[in-house]
């Protein structure tokens, strides 16, 4: 039977109509999860007691950062799959993930330094885990740029499951060079902004905006798969006789 | 039909490599002239205080090496995938990415070897004290390997691009940031006496665990550059 699911998955046409099913649910799920985390975290959750109301920016900037390092994952995991069994969905997922995961390595970077001014009253500080993001930044572009670069999609798509897993293979090692750096050129007390066991009411709307956006993620990708797919597949037959019955 | 030992085919492809490059000679120099002459603007752009030259010294030379690497690499498999060279290589017996490696190691020769050789003189200009231009020397020997090595995986993605130039640099430099950080933060220790020990054993890690992945990426990377 999960032969079965995997093979069907593996067709353009079967995973287009899923995932057209699919996509309200994860939306309005989203909309559900977003609407009640932003209102629990700006409006119930009580004021910090060091930063004030400032810190509410976190809801966002948090989640975020997650998600820039949990969409590289699946990347690189998609793209290794790719690599290995030459499913073509899995190529379809590294590719549509890209873009959705430099929008959230820039916003996490951006809602940062909105919160850094402030606090620490600059907008940008050599910190580990800001320098880190920045390079996590660079190495998203970077996968666009490549894909965006190669004419043939199957073969970009290839090229770029490479570069995701060379990526992830290097990025622990960016990330404790950074800390390493970090810790020699700058006294650390400054810039930790440490998670002691944090309260139940801050908690909760921190969860819920991390799952409300990997909903988000989990809709757009899927919405952009199916653009891919309806593109990569456009003289097959089942694509156009869509495209027929929709012109009627 | 003869059969080649691998041992044979890496030193035959070294060998032909390193001929190649010494026909022309004067892309040999360009690398390293390129390393002085980035290395002589900085005093120039922040000006000659002593002191600020000696502080920013190190990064100096690092960074100046890192743009040199990266601006050597795209002639790493450029000829040979022009004339077809490559697709042979490619077809033959022998895995490729021991082939691969012998490329790089041939392109480590010609382009990151005479970085190590200018490397004292840009010291003495950046006011580098003698006591620190061995660890300057012995982290880019250990330090321009690496960047060779995984320069060779961007590369082998871009080779089939026509501007593959700015791509290039998008790809490598994000990856170079270790090799960077230790390189530099090893000099600086050495400046100010204390042991460099920790830096040099991680870079030299660097350098075997790129040794042991990047052929492979590489060679991957050729093959789907190639279909």
């Amino acid at each position: 039977m999960i032969i079965r699911f995997f093979h069907q998955m593996g067709s353009p046409r079967y995973f287009y109509n899923v995932a057209g099913k699919l996509v309200p649910w994860f939306m309005v799920s989203f909309l559900i999860t977003l609407v009640f985390g932003l209102y629990y975290g700006l409006f119930v959750a009580p004021p910090d007691y060091q930063q004030g109301e400032s810190y509410r920016i976190m809801y966002i900037h948090v989640p975020s950062a997650w998600m820039s390092m949990f969409i590289y994952v699946v990347m690189a995991v998609s793209g290794l799959i790719s690599l290995v069994w030459r499913i073509k969905m899995t190529e379809i997922v590294v590719i549509s993930s890209a873009a959705v995961g430099a929008s959230f390595t820039f916003l996490a970077l951006a809602t940062g330094s909105l919160w850094g001014k402030p606090m620490w009253g600059t907008w940008w500080v050599w910190d580990a885990r800001l320098t880190s993001e920045l390079i996590l930044l660079f190495l998203y572009l970077g996968i666009i740029a490549l894909h965006s670069a190669i004419e043939d999609k199957r073969v970009a798509a290839r090229a770029v499951s490479i570069l995701a897993l060379v990526g992830v293979v290097n990025i622990p090692i960016i990330h404790y060079s950074v800390e390493w750096w970090n810790t020699l050129h700058q006294p650390a007390s400054v810039t930790k902004f440490d998670k002691p066991s944090m309260d139940i009411s801050m908690l909760i709307p921190l969860l819920t905006m991390a799952i409300s956006f990997k909903l988000y993620y989990g809709a757009v990708v899927l919405m952009r798969a199916r653009a891919e797919i309806v593109e990569r597949e456009r003289n097959s037959r089942w694509v156009q006789e869509m495209v027929e019955q929709e012109a009627k | 039909m003869s059969t080649l030992s691998l041992t044979s085919a890496f030193s035959l492809l070294l060998k032909r490599d390193l001929v190649l490059a010494y026909r022309r000679r004067s892309e040999l120099i360009n690398p390293m002239l390129f390393f002085v002459l980035v290395t002589a603007m900085f005093p120039l752009g922040i000006g000659n205080d002593p002191k600020l030259i000696e502080a920013v010294g190190p990064g100096v030379v690092w960074v100046a090496a890192l743009l040199a690497s990266l601006l050597s690499l795209d002639s790493m498999f450029r000829s040979d995938f022009e004339d077809g060279s490559l697709e042979q290589f490619m077809l033959s017996a022998h895995p490729v990415s021991i082939l691969v490696l012998a490329k790089i190691l041939a392109h480590w020769l010609v382009t990151g070897l005479p970085l190590f050789i200018v490397a004292p003189l840009l010291a003495v200009l950046l006011n580098i004290p003698a006591s620190a231009i061995p660890t300057l020397m012995l982290t880019l020997i250990l330090g321009t390997p690496v960047l060779s090595l995984i320069g060779s995986v961007g590369v082998a993605l871009t080779v089939g691009l026509r501007r593959g130039g700015v791509i290039l640099s998008l790809l490598v430099l994000p990856l170079y940031v270790p090799v960077l950080i230790f390189g530099t933060d090893a000099v600086k220790t050495a400046i100010i006496g204390i042991p460099t020990t920790a830096q040099i054993s991680i870079l030299g890690a660097m350098l075997v665990g790129s040794l042991v992945l990047a052929p492979m990426a590489t060679a991957a990377s050729l093959r789907i550059s190639l279909s």
